[in-house]
């Protein structure tokens, strides 16, 4: 009875080891495997973190994509297996108007409402509501901030003037040249590449990057004193809030002058 | 010529319809086909149903989110199918891994290697393991796991969308089924098979064994991908009831018998009570 008993305790030990170390294995792979902060997803695409936890997988944005610009990822893309990426620099996103890839999304991981508008009950597409990414320039291998008059990206950007202006500034070297400096607005950047692949450089001066990996963050205790609605934000504040310590119930004067004989 | 369809003709039926939705997969992509869009993880079917793979859908529930409503009625329509009339047809009529198994399983029967290979021991329980361990590492993790790895996903896409290293995961059930465990993969690991097995269990399309024909020839157990689940052969006439069997038809061809049948489930179940 006690060698049966010790045998079933055994074998569920061996099994539950089995189980554990599979177990172990399998999730340390699929935690490194699922982590991907520099791809760049579809139109609509949730937050990344929300995004690889519903996208299943199927390869309808693939199909839907009329430029052939989204991809699903391969073994050997170093990206999480079967979801769907684009490579703005191979094929950028030509921003369709009906947006094709979206709609056939079957989890809602694309995100239909983040594209479209309601307009006099009517819902309709509003493809600059997407945002993939964001372009960022990089200044040192950008000819235009050399001198050299290029305007590659500001000419292929489809919400030109918005999304990249140029900002003119004088060639000091040369005393009567103007530099024209493409600038980005993530404000108005939907991540579409088309300003990436455009660019002239050997490797692209302008880059478009996921926009938790290239845009800061204030924080709310920042408040723009000149913006109304900024400014907004303060009203039912209850103001400068004051920490009372034993030492600062008295006045700082005093405080400092305290133990001093003026006399 | 019609003795070669009687003892073949499940299997022909099988791979050309494993073949026909492959092809019909990869119309969509290559060649713009509207009838069956995206893969079997989720598909759109002549423009308007969606189907979608319940496992994988129960997975990305497991891992804390709920996918909109294509999927879910896609995956609804996928089990009520295979829980009505499917059972776990999917394996041996659907899923491209299957004719890896097969290939391996044949090579296996033609080269004797059962009777010199080094016997290693394993449950065929050990895929419900995988699939529980798949649910609680997708909720802990935040992502399906078994889609992350899954050797059928990988083979099926990469036949669709591009293969990239996907070949890798095909060499390796095919060595795996061939050298180091027989029905290694479709038998004893795949979760999707023992997801397919939970809910096909009470299915109504049934192989239905009728003792009395039977010579005890066991040409049906040499072939049957999930043998245990032909525990009543020669002995009594009855359904096959485990959710394991996979429908693939290969025991009722092989036998010269006719002790073996597809029949409906509980119309046989009958019968048979009133006989003995």
């Amino acid at each position: 009875m006690n060698k049966q008993r010790r045998a079933f305790l055994v074998s569920m030990a061996q099994n539950i080891a089995i189980a554990a170390t599979g177990g172990f294995l399998w999730s340390a792979y699929v935690y490194e495997a699922k982590a991907a902060p520099l791809i760049l997803r579809p139109p609509g695409a949730k937050k990344e973190e929300e995004f690889i936890s519903l996208c299943i997988k199927c390869g309808l944005c693939v199909e839907a994509c009329p430029y052939d610009t989204l991809k699903l990822a391969k073994p050997g893309d170093n990206k999480p297996l079967g979801t769907p990426y684009f490579i703005p620099r191979d094929i950028p996103c030509y921003m369709c108007d009906d947006i094709p890839c979206v709609p056939p999304c079957p989890t809602g991981a694309l995100d239909i409402d983040s594209v479209t508008e309601v307009k006099d009950g009517k819902r309709e597409f509003d493809i600059m509501k997407m945002r993939m990414g964001v372009a960022i320039v990089d200044m040192k291998s950008c000819i235009a901030y050399w001198g050299i008059q290029c305007d590659a990206c500001y000419r292929a950007c489809p919400i030109l003037d918005k999304a990249i202006y140029l900002e003119y500034r004088k060639n000091e070297r040369t005393g009567k040249h103007a530099f024209l400096l493409p600038v980005v607005d993530p404000d108005y950047c939907t991540g579409c590449g088309l300003c990436e692949h455009a660019c002239v450089t050997e490797e692209p001066a302008i880059r478009v990057l996921p926009r938790e990996v290239a845009l800061g963050k204030v924080g709310k205790h920042y408040v723009k004193g000149w913006d109304k609605s900024d400014e907004g934000r303060l009203e039912g504040s209850k103001g400068i809030e004051t920490t009372v310590t034993e030492r600062s119930k008295k006045n700082p004067i005093d405080t400092l002058n305290e133990g001093i004989d003026f006399e | 010529m019609s003795r070669l369809w009687k003892k073949y003709r499940f299997l022909i039926a099988r791979r050309f319809t494993q073949i026909l939705i492959l092809l019909l997969y990869i119309g969509a992509n290559v060649w713009g086909w509207k009838i069956l869009q995206g893969n079997l993880s989720s598909s759109l079917f002549l423009e308007t149903i969606p189907l979608a793979d319940p496992y994988a859908v129960l997975q990305i529930f497991a891992a804390g989110s709920l996918v909109a409503i294509d999927a879910l009625i896609g995956a609804i329509l996928i089990t009520l199918f295979y829980s009505l009339v499917g059972g776990r047809a999917f394996c041996s009529w659907v899923c491209p891994i299957n004719m890896v198994t097969d290939l391996a399983n044949y090579l296996r029967r033609k080269l004797n290697l059962d009777k010199f290979e080094k016997k290693w021991w394993a449950s065929r329980n050990v895929r419900y393991w995988v699939m529980g361990l798949s649910f609680i590492i997708s909720f802990l993790i935040g992502t399906a796991a078994f889609e992350m790895v899954s050797p059928i996903s990988i083979t099926h896409r990469g036949l669709i969308f591009g293969m990239g290293f996907g070949w890798a995961a095909i060499v390796t059930i095919f060595l795996f089924d061939l050298f180091i465990l027989k029905n290694g993969w479709c038998g004893h690991i795949c979760p999707l098979g023992g997801f397919y097995s939970v809910i096909g269990k009470y299915n109504l399309v049934r192989v239905s064994h009728n003792q009395p024909n039977c010579t005890l020839c066991m040409r049906c157990k040499e072939v049957c991908p999930e043998k245990e689940v032909l525990y009543m052969v020669g002995k009594k006439s009855q359904v096959v009831d485990m959710g394991e069997c996979t429908l693939c038809g290969r025991c009722i061809e092989v036998c010269d018998d006719d002790a073996l049948n597809f029949s409906l489930h509980y119309f046989a179940k009958k019968g048979e009570k009133d006989e003995s």
